[in-house]
């Protein structure tokens, strides 16, 4: 009874398409875990089978020891959901929503406007709670979409992708909100294609991809083999075929890696010296533009475990959020 | 108690947010005047027709007060996706689709009592059967909004939800002795207006407005009820296969 969640085996394939391929994982109680997979990886399915909107085609999940495969809605009231498209009501104001989806969790009218109060104080929305939610921008609509989740006060909360496709501005104000929640006690199972965001809220983390889960385990130790190595990133202008391979000949060494157009990171686990380098690329005609440090990162990880480019990930930032169905 | 409060906001929200708003209101009170008014012009009959008129009116406004609103609303909730949230709620999926049935249905009795008053105004509306007269108009309400949510559960775009509502509709004014006696339509189209609810609603208002029924009112009633229950269990049937993955 020490999970929140647990999850055997899931599997789920809409037609030809395996969108979970059998996942096992499991959630403690309290615990801010991650979903860090890219666009398509099974995310949002995983959140349907264990929400009650999707049917698994097998496998087991368990929602603070209730077994929710046979009855999705068998434990539906220890959970907020933060769907990955914000979803209320057009034509409702922001108080009337949230109102609402106190009602839908039977909260009493006086408990659920005392708690709608707080929650739109809370998320800096007091101001537009007389607005119709058809006219809040995307980032106070992906506000109180998450303050709809959580109005019920619910021990374990999903959001699905919190901060995609809204302003810089507001997704830190959001991040900060779910880190609060976090430390409040919530359990909190967190989907994103965003690196730096689960290497920076989440505890632990797990990769998926394709359906499948590739790696489970804390930052910290998904961060270890990364431990004193250096990794500096250049900017050249010009560009030269298979310089990453050349490099490594050159520097047995040293690791390279071609991360955007012009951009090449080297790292080593030694103290790197940089003269040697700007040679190297000055004798193949390219001149250094800028020699940055980086701080190894998570996404170093990810791209060394799933083998999916950082650039990848990256360009699907762009995408408007929900656009695929 | 919880699931309660739930089900009656549910209720109270979708009349506020859709059946009440003024297009819609207004729509229930020209609707059935524009069809008598059309009814009296080409008959050119004097105003003791007006009783004669009266359930067939009635069935219509239940009909076209229900049956597309229902249709349009869900399949709006389903587009923006706010019916996720429903269906995430924890309360039972039948008590859930009989509250958003329920704002049909007194949207729907609503609408029927409209052209009552109109014609209580014009004629003496002495010997009406107001028990079974009320009992008639619900049950065809209910069956109304079964049907809307039955299109519902087939289409996906809003303007699906219209065309596929009025392709039931329309037939059924004129197939379900609203307005002509089924006898007087042609033998083919007979067994076809039997398997319409409405007709057995229509017969049962003919009946305790104006004493005209030609099934016996038990079998009105029975044949309604008995399809506003299958409707409702196959749509309940629809939903969970179409709308939880
Ligand atoms: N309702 C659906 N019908 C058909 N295919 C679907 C459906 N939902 C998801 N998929 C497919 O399943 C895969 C996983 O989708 P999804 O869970 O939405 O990924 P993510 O949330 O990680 O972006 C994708 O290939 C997607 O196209
Ligand atoms: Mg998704």
């Amino acid at each position: 009874m020490d999970a929140a969640i647990e999850v055997r085996g899931l599997a789920k394939r809409f037609g030809d398409v395996a969108a979970v391929a059998g996942i096992d994982f499991e959630v403690r109680r309290g615990e801010l875990f991650g979903f860090l997979g890219p666009n398509g990886a099974g995310k949002t399915t995983t959140i349907n089978l264990l929400t009650g909107l999707a049917r698994p085609d097998a496998g087991s999940v368990r929602i603070a020891g209730i077994d929710c495969t046979r009855d999705g809605k068998a434990a539906q009231h220890l959970m907020g959901i933060v769907p990955d498209e914000s979803n209320l009501y057009p034509e409702l104001t922001g108080l009337d929503n949230l109102c609402f989806c106190g009602a839908l969790y039977g909260m009493p009218r006086r408990e659920r406007e005392a708690r709608t109060r707080e929650l739109l104080e809370t998320f800096g929305l007091a101001d537009a709670a007389g607005r119709k939610f058809a006219a809040y921008s995307r980032g106070m609509k992906r506000r109180l979409t998450i303050a709809a989740g959580i109005i019920h006060r619910p021990p374990i909360l999903f959001l699905d992708e919190p901060t995609t496709g809204i302003d810089v501005a507001s997704a830190r104000q959001i991040r900060g909100l779910i880190a609060g929640l976090s430390r409040g006690g919530t359990t909190i199972f967190l989907t994103t294609h965003y690196i730096e965001e689960a290497e920076r809220l989440c505890g632990r983390i797990a990769f998926i991809v394709a359906g499948r889960i590739v790696r489970t385990d804390t930052v910290e130790n998904l961060m270890q083999p990364l431990e004193g190595r250096r990794a500096v990133e250049f900017t050249l202008d010009g560009a030269a075929e298979n310089l990453a391979e050349d490099l490594r000949a050159a520097f047995p060494a040293l690791e390279a890696q071609q991360v955007g157009p012009g951009r090449l990171r080297v790292t080593s686990a030694r103290p790197l010296s940089i003269g040697p380098l700007v040679r190297f690329f000055e004798d193949r005609g390219l001149a250094v533009g800028e020699a940055r440090k980086v701080r190894p990162s998570l996404e170093d990880v990810f791209v060394e475990v799933t083998g999916i480019e950082a650039d990848r990930m990256r360009a699907e930032r762009e995408k408007p959020a929900g656009a695929a169905p | 108690m919880k699931t309660w409060i739930a089900f009656w906001n549910i209720l109270v929200k979708d009349m506020r947010a859709y059946y009440l708003k003024p297009p819609n209101i207004s729509w229930g009170l020209i609707f059935p005047l524009a069809w008598t008014l059309m009814f009296f012009i080409r008959s050119g009959a004097g105003l003791e027709s007006v009783r004669e008129l009266l359930p067939g009116v009635m069935g219509i406004s239940i009909l076209f007060g229900t049956t597309s609103m229902l249709a349009v609303t869900l399949t709006f909730e389903k587009r923006g996706r706010s019916f996720e949230r429903l269906l995430l709620a924890p309360i039972p999926l039948e008590l859930l689709m009989l509250a958003k049935i329920g704002g049909a249905v007194l949207f729907g009795v609503a609408n029927a009592f409209v052209p009552v008053v109109m014609a209580a105004c014009l004629a003496d509306l002495g010997g009406v059967a107001w028990g079974a007269a009320a009992a008639a108009v619900v049950l065809v309400a209910v069956s109304s909004a079964l049907l809307g949510l039955f299109v519902a559960v087939s289409v996906s775009e809003v303007f699906e939800a219209q065309t596929f509502s009025n392709f039931f509709r329309f037939p059924m004014v004129f197939l379900c002795g609203l307005f002509f006696p089924i006898e007087k339509l042609p033998a083919l189209l007979r067994p076809l207006s039997y398997a319409l609810p409405l007709s057995y609603g229509a017969d049962a208002l003919h009946e305790a407005i104006r004493g005209a029924g030609r099934l016996p009112p038990w079998l009105d009633f029975a044949a309604l009820a008995a399809f506003c229950l299958l409707l409702f269990l196959v749509s309940l049937r629809n939903v969970r296969r179409k709308w939880i993955l």
